[in-house]
């Protein structure tokens, strides 16, 4: 039976060191989840307690701004094995957390750096970019709130 | 790549070629065959009859080249479906009357899986095989004569002596699962042997113990449903069938259609089929208590819910549990299929789910699948059914709470777990005015109970103050406290405190990133406030360094888990120091209890951590749990989540040890029998694996350490279940003293966690069950307590 709740996804990380094969075979292996749409608000308590209904929990590794170092609305959700992780995909992922629809994807690792927004101006990409006001995310998206 | 000689290069490159384009062209005929064969019985703009009668014939055709694949489609279509068990008996019945050979050697094919299923232990399975098997019959592919011989034979095996009463009760429920096939045809064709046979499973039935009964229900109470024994249950439908002369209405007969062809097929006999003897290693299904919350009158007009011990109820909800169990991992796909139940217009569907997915959710011991499944499935049956599922969901909640006064600890805990994180999806939108009879209710009641502890959960997935907004102004009692850390050593009056000054000076020191040793330095003078020549103690340990120094440490980390985390990991060492026995480990767990008494999922995270770095022992947090300075804390639903991470904590890690050594085991087996071979070859040529290979000593060591961690498991239950008695008989003795009722609240909390500690960990505790009876659950304890350990052992009896 195919399993599509747990297939990794078109995502790959950009940054990462090393090949393509590389990232992938990570990517199989991983017992780490990206977890992304979470409020700046979101806490980790908030995140150990649901993401622990599939599992025991080793860490959770909060993404911050890169300026600011406060939250920035994403996540590194780590298990002790990989089973627990795919259940977090197959019964978190597109359910509610904080009043959010929560996404979560296989992560290759943490490594030391990737907690840190990408974005020009410390949050995450997607920050910069879009259009819409999101009140969890600091409203407008930050080229569009400039030009206010 | 396979090894060619030269000369015949030129001819072999050729065969390959041919061999290639014949396997990729055998290839996609197979491929297609098996999806015909897969898809039959689905949605077509055909009739099922004539899908059947084409693929017939198809097959027919191709039974020459691939008959062992068309086999072993059909057999595992017969196993893996089970819902399309009728379909696919009906397409063999055809094959067998186009082709007798082949007939037979499908019946030998299903024989052989039925068997081996046995001895795998794979009881679903095993019951899909019989039912098919059964089906044939009505297919005449089987005599009827034969089938009822298997039968017979089976119910010999369910009257063995010397078994556990689990294998005889499943060769019952199999046979009994299977008549509404083929119950019909054998009334017809052999009604005396069938009468003969429901004679011995009757006698079977008056006979057997059901001490696990009461073990298993959900609520101990049979108002309005009665919960009734699985076995019991099927059997009072079966009678009912019976009664009907087994007019069965449910499951479709695609062969009545070709009954005229089928009648002119030759019938086979099965052979002799005796089922694997009992090993000790068999794991043999438990048993279960029927979950029923619905009945008819519950339902809106419309199609009407099946009776209870009609054979129509069982046949849906086998179906439906089927379906969760394809579909379980996938839960888009699992709603879908419920959904799409193929006779839903016959039922009110919605009712059925809920009360199938809610059995599963309250199964006892444990649900088969993890709690978080069904709740996301049941999310996903709202978002596809939203003018109907959230009214029947926020009914079935109704009902259970209504009920839940007797509903059992674990199926409590589990409700609350549930309707805390659907809430949290909905935007904790609730009636709770419906609920505002429990205001006048004891606190420690199971209503306001549940309120209160869902929520705390409903807090932990949120803040404080969204709790406050949910709760309308009369329920303002079950907010609960802001989840803070109390630090005395920073409030007024802290001077009066002894190690107020030390607690200072190291918040100072933890300021400018001090080490372990300076640590200790801080601490050193601090005096030790228990009498040097305490003959009880069986160290030195100092309570007021353990105060200043957990408090302060963890009042640090106060602002989140990973700052609590990462101070325990920077100061290991000076817990390792201060707290090197027990007594002293519970000392560190009441200092963290002292600051984070409001914050309980922090002290379950605190606590876990704290066993993972061997900070505390298991046995510690055992015994601080039952400590007198914590029975106001004892009937809350957190401190039985530390309980059990406990236990699941040194559970895990024998079962990791166990793990480790069998493979050590079996690396040594196989390389010393490896060994014995290359004894003549050149010792200098040493194979890579050598270095993986682990010595004797390696395994001895292993074993060791296995033995000691089964040691520490043992006395973990024996402390736990000791105190449990303790307390309970302390309980029943006070009360019958002062002729009071023993049934109180805390009364029944207890002896419910007490019976939750062995279900929630049966298969570990089992291993212990003889010294458990010997020592501590012996015939002078009370039989309240008593009846609680007799009811976990006849679990596996």
């Amino acid at each position: 039976m195919s399993s599509p709740s747990i297939k990794l996804s078109s995502y790959r990380d950009q940054l990462f060191k090393g090949s393509r094969g590389d990232q992938d075979k990570l990517l199989r292996l991983t017992t780490t989840l990206y977890v992304g749409n979470l409020s700046f608000f979101t806490t980790e308590e908030q995140i150990y307690e649901l993401f622990s209904r599939c599992g025991d929990v080793k860490r959770i590794i909060m993404g911050l701004d890169k300026y600011k170092k406060t939250p920035c609305g994403f996540c590194f959700v780590e298990y002790y094995n990989r089973e627990d992780a795919g259940n977090a995909l197959r019964y978190v992922n597109g359910t509610i957390l904080d009043n959010r629809v929560v996404r979560t994807d296989w992560d290759a690792g943490f490594i030391e750096g990737r907690q840190y927004g990408r974005g020009k101006t410390g949050g995450q990409v997607r920050d910069e970019y879009r259009t819409d006001y999101d009140s969890g995310r600091g409203g407008y998206g930050k080229i569009v709130a400039q030009k206010f | 790549m396979s090894r060619r000689r030269a000369h015949e290069e030129e001819d072999g490159y050729d065969r390959l070629q041919k061999k290639r384009r014949r396997v990729s062209e055998n290839q996609e005929i197979e491929d297609r065959l098996e999806s015909l064969i897969l898809r039959v019985g689905e949605k077509s703009t055909s009739s099922l009859e004539s899908n059947l009668e084409g693929l017939a014939s198809v097959l027919e055709a191709d039974l020459g080249t691939f008959r062992l694949k068309i086999l072993r489609i059909l057999t595992d279509c017969a196993i893996r479906m089970p819902e399309k068990c009728t379909i696919y008996t009906t397409l063999v019945g055809l094959l067998n009357a186009k082709n007798y050979n082949f007939g037979g050697e499908f019946v030998e094919y299903m024989v052989k899986t039925f068997k081996d299923s046995l001895k795998a232990c794979k009881w679903n399975a095993a019951r899909y095989a019989l039912r098919f098997l059964a089906d044939l019959v009505n297919c005449h592919v089987l005599s009827a004569s034969s089938l009822l011989q298997l039968l017979d034979n089976m119910i010999d095996t369910a009257n063995e002596d010397n078994v556990p009463q689990v294998r005889r009760d499943w060769y019952i429920f199999a046979i009994l699962s299977t008549l509404p096939w083929v119950g019909r045809e054998l009334y017809e064709k052999k009604e005396a042997a069938l009468e003969h046979l429901l004679v011995s499973i009757e006698i079977f039935l008056n006979k057997r113990s059901k001490k696990h009964h009461n073990a298993l229900r959900v609520w101990a109470s049979d108002t309005p449903h009665p919960q009734e024994e699985y076995l019991d249950c099927l059997w009072s439908q079966i009678r009912k069938l019976r009664s009907d002369n087994w007019a069965e209405k449910h499951i479709p007969r695609p062969y009545l259609a070709f009954d005229s062809t089928l009648c002119e097929a030759l019938q086979h006999n099965l052979p002799k089929i005796i089922p694997p003897p009992h090993q000790d290693s068999n794991k043999y299904p438990m048993p279960w208590v029927v979950f029923r919350m619905f009945d008819y009158t519950d339902c809106p007009e419309g199609p009407i819910l099946p009776g209870t011990h009609s054979i129509e109820r069982f046949l849906i909800e086998e179906h439906l549990h089927s379906i969760i169990e394809l579909y379980h991992l996938e839960r888009k796909d699992c709603a879908a299929h419920l959904l799409n139940f193929p006779y839903k217009l016959k039922i009110p569907l919605e009712y059925c789910i809920v009360e199938v997915i809610f059995a599963e959710l309250f199964n006892m011991p444990s649900p088969r699948f993890l709690d978080i499944a069904y709740g996301a499935m049941l999310i996903e049956l709202c978002k596809l059914q939203p003018s109907t599922m959230p009214q029947v969901l926020a009914q079935a909640t109704e009902i259970l709470f209504m009920r839940i006064d007797s509903m059992n600890v674990s199926c409590f805990d589990r409700l609350v777990i549930w309707f805390s994180y659907h809430l949290s999806n909905f935007q904790f939108r609730w009636s709770w005015e419906d609920w505002e009879s429990c205001l006048s209710l004891d606190s420690e009641h199971p209503k306001p109970k549940f309120i209160k502890e869902t929520m705390l959960r409903c807090m932990r997935l949120s803040y404080h103050q969204r709790i406050k907004e949910i709760l309308p102004a009369n329920f303002s009692c079950y907010i609960p406290e802001k989840a803070e850390a109390e630090y005395k050593y920073a409030k007024e009056g802290a001077a009066a405190l002894p190690g107020t000054a030390a607690a200072h000076q190291l918040v100072v020191s933890f300021r400018q990133k001090c080490t372990p040793e300076e640590v200790l330095n801080v601490l050193k003078d601090l005096p030790n406030p228990r009498p040097d020549d305490d003959p009880a103690s069986e160290s030195r340990f100092n309570p007021l360094k353990i105060d200043v120094f957990v408090q302060t440490l963890l009042n640090l980390g106060s602002k989140s888990f990973s700052h609590s985390f990462s101070a325990i990991s920077k100061f290991h060492y000076v817990f390792k120091i201060l707290a090197d026995c027990e007594e002293a480990q519970i000392c560190i767990l009441r200092n963290m209890f002292e600051l984070w008494y409001n914050h309980q999922q922090m002290m379950i995270v605190l606590i876990d951590k704290m066993l993972k770095t061997q900070i505390v022992k298991c046995s510690a947090v055992a015994n601080w749990i039952f400590a007198k300075e914590m029975c106001q804390e004892f009937t809350k639903n957190y401190i039985w989540e530390i309980l059990h991470l406990t236990i699941k904590k040194m559970n895990k890690h024998i079962i990791k040890l166990g793990g480790e050594l069998a493979e050590a085991r079996e690396k040594l087996a196989r390389a010393e029998s490896s060994e014995s071979e290359d004894e003549e070859e050149d010792e200098d040529k040493k194979k890579p694996e050598d270095a993986e290979k682990p010595t004797e000593e390696m395994v001895e060591r292993m074993e060791e350490k296995l033995e000691a961690a089964q040691g520490d498991q043992k006395n973990l239950f024996l402390i736990i279940f000791q105190r449990f008695i303790m307390i309970l008989s302390e309980h029943l003795v006070r009360c019958d003293t002062d002729g009071r009722d023993y049934n109180t609240h805390w009364y029944r909390w207890t002896i419910g966690r007490l019976q939750q500690v062995f279900l929630a960990h049966h298969e570990q505790v089992q291993k212990y069950s003889p010294t458990l009876e010997t020592l501590l659950f012996t015939q002078d304890l009370d039989p309240h307590v008593l009846e609680v350990f007799h009811q976990f052992v006849s679990l596996q009896g």
